[in-house]
């Protein structure tokens, strides 16, 4: 009895020969390399994604590490300046003392000099007052009229100052 | 301007005197009436082709051999000349590629989560069959029946022993699936869908044959040859290669996936075991 439809089994089973046929060479042909490609292409871009992963996280590493010497080298900075401030003020103290010790010495020889001048003056006015006394003495000593000597030396006096 | 006048003039009279032509001229009387054609179209019973001398079949299995042909050849090309030169960032051609095979590497990998490496080769395989066997028929091949009939030949799903074959097969796959996962439950599982086969071969024989049937019919009349099957060929062919391939590979990964879906163990010592201890 023929099949309904005109239904074959041998031509059914010619078409899962043909079938399977076509399944394995668009497998071997095809599907296969074309997932081989896709599964490469997707461990290529994966290895991409953790290398820039490595990148940042070295990176974020290196970050860290320079913030944390920035801060350190803030405090460096800070102390340094305290330092260099207070070795400004300590130099400048030593000037001031310094100079203050010298203005003393200069002070101190203005007044030796000073004081030696004076008697020095003074020295010498006696001396010249004494000359004069001796001078005074020898001529009251050959008797000469004081009013005449006195007369003579005031003329000679006046020439003196008129010359 | 004128000359564009001119010329849609020109181009308008050559179209009407074609088809005057055409509609005058008539036709060679039919070997078959439209009855005939039609019946024939469903069971290919009189338009017979031999295979090779050895055999009377069915166009339709000619047409499937042609086409696994075609695309066993150009699968060869690709294999050849266009996967070693495959780039980082892909061409035209391999992005086509790349997305055919990831649209049902998907798929299965979606429906069928546990067990997908067979049935994503299998859906792809019979994706690429329906959908180029479906546009198969818009080339027009000829080929010559055993009555010495020259006829054209037709998608290979629109004869019934292919679209069973096909159904079936795809059944065969699923019950594959289910063994390899679950053993004799996996039977039980797919046996469970045991109008499966009949289904997905008379759906894909269905929507193929009306496709054919209506052109078939557009066909047969002179009158009906303008226009009209342009809109049947987008409609039956373009529309129907698809949504069959969708459909059936949608539904042999879901399956798959369904009865390869490993069963939970069922710790039935256990609870007899706590049982007998509350009861103790």
């Amino acid at each position: 009895m023929p099949w309904p439809l005109n239904i074959d089994p041998q031509q059914i089973l010619l078409h899962w020969m043909n079938l399977a046929i076509l399944t394995g060479g668009l497998y071997f042909l095809l599907y296969q390399p074309v997932k081989a490609f896709l599964a490469k292409r997707e461990e290529y871009y994966r290895d991409l994604d953790r290398q820039a992963q490595d990148k940042l996280a070295r990176a974020e590493q290196l970050q860290a590490d320079y913030q944390k010497k920035l801060d350190g080298a803030e405090e460096e900075i800070h102390q340094a300046r305290a330092k260099a401030q207070q070795s400004l003020q300590q130099s400048v103290q030593e000037q001031l003392d310094q100079a203050q010790a010298q203005a003393q010495l200069i002070v101190t020889r203005a007044h030796a000099d000073a004081e030696r001048t004076r008697e020095q003056a003074l020295y010498d006015s006696q001396q010249d007052i004494r000359r004069l006394a001796e001078t005074a003495a020898k001529r009251l000593a050959l008797h000469e009229d004081p009013f005449d000597q006195f007369l003579d030396l005031a003329e000679g006096g006046g020439n003196h100052e008129s010359q | 301007m004128g000359q564009h006048k001119k010329g849609l003039a020109v181009w308008i009279l050559i179209v009407l005197l074609l088809l005057a032509g055409a509609l005058l001229a008539g036709s060679h009387p039919r070997a078959e009436t439209v009855q005939e054609a039609m019946r024939d179209a469903v069971l290919h019973d009189v338009n017979q082709v031999s295979l090779f001398g050895l055999k009377n079949v069915n166009p339709g299995l000619i047409s499937a051999f042609l086409v696994t042909a075609v695309l066993l050849l150009a699968a060869v090309l690709i294999r050849v000349f266009a996967i070693p030169r495959f780039q980082m960032i892909p061409g035209r051609l391999q992005l086509l590629l790349e997305q055919a095979v990831g649209l049902f590497d998907g798929m299965a990998k979606n429906s069928s989560p546990h067990r997908f490496r067979f049935v994503g080769a299998y859906i792809f395989a019979a994706g690429a069959f329906i959908f180029v066997g479906t546009l198969f028929e818009l080339l027009g091949i000829q080929a010559v029946t055993v009555k010495g009939h020259p006829i054209t030949l037709p998608a290979p799903l629109s004869d019934v022993n292919a679209a069973i074959a096909l159904g079936t097969l795809s059944y065969l796959v699923i019950l594959s699936g289910g063994i390899a996962a679950n053993g004799l439950k996996g039977v039980g599982k797919t046996l469970k869908e045991f109008s499966l086969p009949i289904s997905m071969s008379f759906r894909l024989f269905g929507a193929l044959l009306s496709g054919l049937l209506v052109t078939e019919l557009v066909y047969y009349y002179v009158s009906l040859s303008f226009v009209l099957p342009v809109i049947v060929g987008v409609l039956f062919t373009l529309l129907h290669a698809i949504i069959q391939t969708y459909v059936l590979t949608m539904l042999t990964s879901m399956y798959y996936g369904e009865v390869s879906e490993p069963s939970p163990a069922k710790p039935k010592k256990k609870k007899q075991a706590a049982s007998s201890a509350e009861h103790a």
